[in-house]
C-alpha cells in the first residue's frame, strides 16, 4: 500500500513538473506573439526609435569588439586544424576556401549567437529581471503603459536586427584572422587562399549564414526578456534567470542550426543541385 | 455609504496564492476626498488588496469597480483609462534605473499624451512637482544618487504629475525604511495632496504614528479578513484583542522564544549526555 502510494505520488510528481512545463511553453509563446505584436507599432512610431537606437548601440556596438575576437580565433583555429591535412593531400591552396565558407555558412553565426547569448542575453535577463523585483515592471503596468512594448519589443528587435550584422563581422574577422595564420605562420599561398575563396564561397554561403543569425538574435532576445520579466525574487532569482536564459538561449541556436541547415541545404539542392567544394 | 458615493469598491474580494489564503471575502467602499487607512501586520496581504485596486492583481472571487465601473474583468488594454486616473506609490519607489529625476516624474504625462506634449510644459510640470515635494533641482539626478527618503519624495512627485491629477493615489507602506523625521514629512506630504489635489488616498501601513497622521478611517486586516473599521482614535483604543495588540505592538503569545525556554532543549541534552557517560 505504501509502495502504490509512493509510486502514485512519483507519477503525479513528473504529470505535474510536465504540465508546468508546458504551462511555460504556452506563456513563453504568448509573450512572444506580444512581443512581435508591436513591431510595426515600434517601427513607425518616433517614440519607438528613441526606444530601439540605445539598445542598437548596447546590444551591436558594444559586442562589436568580442564578436571580432571570436570570428578571429574560430578562423586561426580552423586552418590551424586543417593545415596538415590539407597540406599532406597537396590541397593546402584550398583550405582558406573551406574554412571561409565554415566561417561563412556556420561557424560565424553559430559562435556569434553563442557569444551574444552570453554577453547580450544575460545583460537583458539581469536588467529586466532586476526591474521586475523592484516593481519597475509593475509601475509601468499602473501608468497604463505596457512594459512588453517598452521594454522588449525594442531589445527583441535590436537583438534581431543587429545580430545578422555582427554576424558580419565576425565572418570577415574569421577570413582576415585565417589568411594571417595562413600566410604568416605556415608560409602559404596568399593568392591561392584569396582565389580559391573568391571561387567557392558563394552568395548563398553568406546568405545561410545571415539567415541563422537573424533567428539567432530573434531567439536571444525573446528568451532573455521572457527569463527577466518571470523570474523568481530577490538576487538568487535573477542570477538563476540569468543562467536558464544563456542555458535555453544556447539549446535553442543549436536546435535552430539543425533544422535550419536541413531545410536550406534541401532549398540548395532543388534550385541548384549538388555541389563539390574540392 | 452608497454604492454610488463610493470611489472604489470591493465586494466580496477573495485571493488565494496557492494553498494560503490571503483575502477572504473582502467587502470595502472608500469614500472620495477621503484618506483611508488599512494597516495589519507584516505579509496580512495589504499590498495584494492595493493591487486588486489599480488591476495588477484579479480576484479569485468578487469585484472590484472604480467609479460604479467594474474593473477586474477588464483586459489590460482597457484598464489603461483607468489606471491614468489611479496613482500608485510603490513600496520601493520604483523609480525607473535608466531614466533621471526629471524623466521618471514625466514618464506618466508623456505616456499619457503619446510624447505629443511639448518640452516646454513638461519641464513646468516637472519643476512643480518637484517643488510640491521639496526637492526643486533634482531633476538631473539618477535615482541611485538619491537617498530613501529623496527617492519616496520623487515616488510622490510622479504620482501626482499628471494634468488632470489622479483621482486616487494608493501608497504602499509609505513611511517604510524612513527614519521618524522623513517619515513625518511623507505624512504631511500625503495630506497636503489630499487637500491641494482633492485627491482619495488609500494608504497600507503598520506604522501606526503614519496611520493615525493621515487616516481619516482606519480599517485592520486579519487573517484575510478585516477586524476593524473606525477612526484613528476609535482603532486606537479598540478593546478587540487583535486590534489592541497591533496598535500597541505586542507579540502574540507563543510567538516569542523566551530564553528559558531557549535554554531548556539545550540543558536537555546535555544532561542526557551525561547519563549516558
Amino acid at each position: 500500500m505504501a509502495r502504490a502510494n509512493a509510486l502514485e505520488a512519483w507519477v503525479g510528481g513528473v504529470g505535474a513538473k510536465f504540465l508546468q512545463r508546458l504551462g511555460d511553453f504556452g506563456r513563453f509563446w504568448a509573450f512572444a506573439g506580444a512581443a512581435l505584436s508591436y513591431v510595426p507599432v515600434e517601427l513607425f512610431s518616433r517614440r519607438g526609435w528613441r526606444r530601439l537606437l540605445p539598445q542598437c548601440f548596447a546590444i551591436g556596438t558594444q559586442s562589436v569588439p568580442v564578436i571580432m575576437l571570436t570570428g578571429s580565433f574560430v578562423g586561426m583555429v580552423l586552418i590551424v586544424q586543417g593545415w596538415s591535412q590539407f597540406e599532406a593531400a597537396g590541397m593546402a591552396d584550398r583550405l582558406g576556401a573551406i574554412v571561409n565558407i565554415s566561417v561563412a555558412a556556420e561557424l560565424g553565426p553559430v559562435l556569434a549567437g553563442i557569444m551574444l547569448a552570453g554577453r547580450v542575453g544575460g545583460a537583458l535577463t539581469a536588467e529586466l529581471g532586476t526591474m521586475n523585483v523592484t516593481e519597475q515592471l509593475l509601475a509601468l503596468r499602473s501608468m497604463g503603459a505596457d512594459p512588453i512594448r517598452h521594454l522588449v519589443t525594442p531589445r527583441f528587435l535590436g537583438c534581431l536586427l543587429l545580430t545578422p550584422l555582427l554576424t558580419c563581422y565576425a565572418d570577415l574577422m574569421g577570413g582576415l584572422g585565417a589568411w594571417l595564420v595562413f600566410a604568416l605562420y605556415f608560409r602559404g599561398d596568399s593568392g591561392a587562399y584569396w582565389e580559391y575563396s573568391q571561387q567557392i564561397v558563394e552568395l548563398w554561403d553568406v546568405s545561410t549564414g545571415m539567415v541563422k543569425a537573424l533567428f539567432f538574435g530573434g531567439t536571444i532576445g525573446l528568451i532573455s526578456c521572457y527569463k527577466g520579466f518571470h523570474c523568481r525574487g530577490g538576487a538568487e532569482g535573477v542570477g538563476q534567470a540569468c543562467t536558464e536564459a544563456f542555458v535555453v538561449s544556447f539549446i535553442a541556436i543549436l536546435l535552430l542550426d539543425f533544422f535550419l541547415n536541413l531545410f536550406l541545404n534541401q532549398v540548395y539542392t532543388i534550385q541548384w543541385g549538388f555541389r563539390s567544394l574540392i | 455609504m452608497d454604492t454610488k458615493d463610493a470611489i472604489i469598491e470591493l465586494r466580496g474580494v477573495s485571493k488565494s496564492f496557492g494553498r494560503q489564503r490571503v483575502l477572504v471575502d473582502i467587502d470595502l467602499k472608500i469614500e472620495p476626498g477621503r484618506t483611508t487607512v488599512i494597516i495589519g501586520r507584516s505579509g496580512c496581504g495589504k499590498s495584494v488588496l492595493l493591487k486588486h485596486v489599480v488591476g495588477l492583481l484579479r480576484p479569485d472571487r468578487g469585484q472590484v469597480l472604480f467609479e460604479g465601473q467594474r474593473i477586474d474583468d477588464l483586459p489590460e488594454r482597457r484598464l489603461v483609462d483607468i489606471r491614468r486616473q489611479i496613482s500608485f506609490v510603490f513600496q520601493l519607489n520604483a523609480l525607473f534605473d535608466s531614466m533621471s529625476v526629471g524623466e521618471n516624474i514625466a514618464f506618466p504625462m508623456v505616456e499619457k499624451t503619446r510624447g505629443r506634449l511639448d518640452k516646454a510644459k513638461i519641464h513646468r510640470l516637472v519643476q512643480r512637482c518637484l517643488e510640491i515635494v521639496g526637492l526643486a533641482g533634482f531633476e538631473n539626478k539618477r535615482p541611485a544618487e538619491l537617498s530613501g527618503g529623496e527617492k519616496k519624495r520623487v515616488a510622490l512627485a510622479r504620482a501626482i504629475a499628471l494634468e488632470p491629477p489622479p483621482k486616487v493615489i494608493l501608497y504602499d507602506e509609505p513611511t517604510t525604511g524612513l527614519d521618524p523625521q522623513r517619515a513625518d514629512t511623507i505624512n504631511k506630504l500625503i495630506r497636503h495632496l489630499q487637500h491641494e489635489f482633492h485627491v482619495t488616498g488609500l494608504v497600507v501601513t503598520h506604522d501606526m504614528h503614519s496611520a493615525a497622521e493621515v487616516g481619516d478611517r482606519v480599517l485592520m486586516l486579519w487573517d484575510g479578513r478585516f477586524v476593524a473599521d473606525g477612526p484613528p482614535a476609535a482603532i486606537m483604543e479598540s478593546r478587540e484583542p487583535h486590534v489592541h495588540r497591533f496598535v500597541r505592538g505586542i507579540a502574540d503569545d507563543g510567538e516569542v522564544l523566551t530564553l528559558e525556554s531557549a535554554a531548556a532543549p539545550a540543558s536537555a541534552v546535555t544532561s542526557a549526555a551525561g547519563s549516558s557517560d
